[in-house]
């Protein structure tokens, strides 16, 4: 009951600091603070969503699809050169240097070079998530692979486990914390990074619905793709949360010293 | 006769650096020896060898006359952490060693479920080990160690990290089990009180590299033990262990 009641007051906080903002936001382009046609006030970007909410929909299927196939590709070549990385040093120090290397050029700055490259559709788009969904994936798991607890190790390898099976039964487990905090970041970066891709040349996508409507200085619009943009990458961030919550049960349950008070 | 373990002048080196150099030990069925000896003394490292983790420079490791040296699979150890898998079950964790030898994970559980109430553990079945307490966990991992093989346990201070008063709790709930299951127990132990309670035979392990000094025999018999920690004959054998330990210094 207790917990309950102060979960409320902790809710209260961001709505209340959320709604300061958006009515700070209303007062600046009613009272035209700034001029209404270069800040929309959230009911007209409001109603711009639903105006174009059908087109919007199907702009979004496309960024999706671009962002879910990067993503998926991106989490197994990450998640397979980790487990190289782990089980053959050559390979750990071959790549790994490599891989940091390629994290210090900017998405921004290979995304033009990479439409150049495969064109208007949508290869270049999932090329460029799975480089950025790949360096959060391959470090993480790799740490939690290597951060396996070694006396359990040593003690399963005492029962006679396998190679494999003390993979199955400690590294990987081990690993999924890191994996799902990286797949986190890593969901919202790869929306960005799809939209990123768009904006430099493509038929369809939220990237593209957004050049659009600011060559046609669309304000209200602009705003409310950008809101569309956020708005999924919260659902996606939530959605790695709720399958985190099915994949580790056993992080759910209260310690035992919590749970005798 | 052929003991039930035994190891024979076993030398272990890490490069240059002998650890421990020419230990002999014997184990009977149903005994409970401890290797007691401050620490640094190699007596993990000992265990480690035993359990094929490690290969001797010199020597063997013999499992009811055979020779199991630098061999992983026929004999586990327990330590002070409880090395529970957080993530599985106390179920799963006990019924770990089973699943590793090829059994079925229904098969396994059903077979680790009918030890549960022998060992204090009901209830906890599709627990985590983080809901347990401190004596809990290190009951569950003995269980895992028996479900491995009830063989031969080597337990490395396995009570150590515990509080006094549940550690009293914890020695009078072990020699009770220890009486139903007749395990065959090689027990680490830096503490003298828990190594002359407990055990059957003390072997005094010293020096670096570490050495074994001599052996003491308990008399009473483990069954008997009740209050033996406040007798003369409790006082005496300390006495005679400080003093061995004092020499060696």
């Amino acid at each position: 009951m207790k917990r309950k009641s102060g979960n409320t007051t902790n809710n209260i906080y961001p709505i209340l600091s959320i709604l300061a903002i958006l009515a700070l936001w209303e007062c600046l382009s009613v009272f035209e603070i700034v001029p209404s046609f270069m800040l929309p006030t959230p009911a007209e970007t409001v109603q711009a969503f639903v105006h174009d909410f059908g087109l919007l929909m199907s702009h979004m299927k496309v960024t999706l699809i671009e962002t879910l196939v990067g993503t998926v590709i991106g989490i197994s070549i990450g998640f397979l050169s980790a487990v190289l990385m782990d089980r053959w040093d050559p390979a750990y120090k071959a790549m790994y240097p490599l891989i940091v290397l390629t994290q210090t050029i900017p998405a921004v700055a290979i995304a033009p070079l990479l439409v150049l490259w495969f064109g208007y559709k949508m290869l270049p788009k999932v090329i460029l998530i799975v480089l950025i969904t790949f360096f959060p994936i391959v470090i993480g798991v790799l740490d939690g692979f290597r951060s396996a607890d070694r006396d359990a190790i040593n003690l399963l390898r005492s029962m006679g486990e396998t190679e494999w099976q003390i993979f199955r039964h400690i590294k990987f487990p081990n690993a999924l914390p890191n994996f799902f905090s990286g797949l986190r970041i890593t969901v919202a970066y790869a929306v960005v990074g799809a939209v990123l891709a768009e904006w430099l040349g493509g038929f369809a996508g939220l990237g593209v619905y957004m050049t659009r409507v600011k060559k046609s200085f669309a304000y209200d619009k602009m705003f409310a793709v950008i809101f569309l943009i956020s708005i999924i990458s919260l659902i996606l961030i939530w959605l790695v949360n709720v399958l985190q919550k099915k994949c580790m049960p056993w992080e759910r349950e209260e310690p035992a010293e919590r749970q005798r008070k | 006769m052929t003991h039930k373990l035994e190891t024979k002048n076993i030398t272990i080196r890490f490069g240059e650096k002998t650890i421990i150099r020419d230990i002999s030990i014997a184990v009977d069925e149903g005994e409970l020896v401890s290797l007691l000896g401050v620490s640094g003394s190699g007596k993990t490292t000992l265990f480690n060898c035993i359990s094929g983790i490690y290969r001797p420079v010199e020597g063997k490791v013999l499992l009811d006359g055979e020779d199991i040296t630098g061999t992983t699979g026929h004999i586990s150890y327990m330590l002070q952490k409880d090395l529970l898998l957080p993530y599985k079950t106390i179920e799963d964790n006990v019924a770990l060693p089973l699943i590793i030898r090829g059994m079925g994970k229904k098969e396994a559980r059903a077979e680790a479920s009918k030890h549960f109430a022998e060992f204090g553990l009901e209830g906890t079945q599709k627990q985590y080990p983080k809901q347990l307490s401190g004596g809990m966990r290190q009951r569950a991992a003995l269980l895992r160690t028996w479900m491995f093989s009830d063989n031969v346990a080597l337990l490395d201070e396995p009570f150590s990290a515990l509080d006094t008063i549940t550690k009293g709790r914890i020695h009078r709930w072990y020699l009770d089990v220890m009486e139903k299951i007749r395990l065959t127990t090689v027990f680490i132990t830096h503490d003298i009180n828990e190594a002359i309670l407990l055990s059957d035979r003390i072997y005094l392990m010293t020096g670096k590299p570490g050495e074994i000094r001599s052996e003491i025999r308990i008399r009473t018999p483990r069954g008997q033990r009740e209050g033996f920690d406040l007798t003369e004959e409790f006082l005496e054998y300390k006495r005679q262990i400080m003093q061995e330990l004092g020499e060696a210094w």
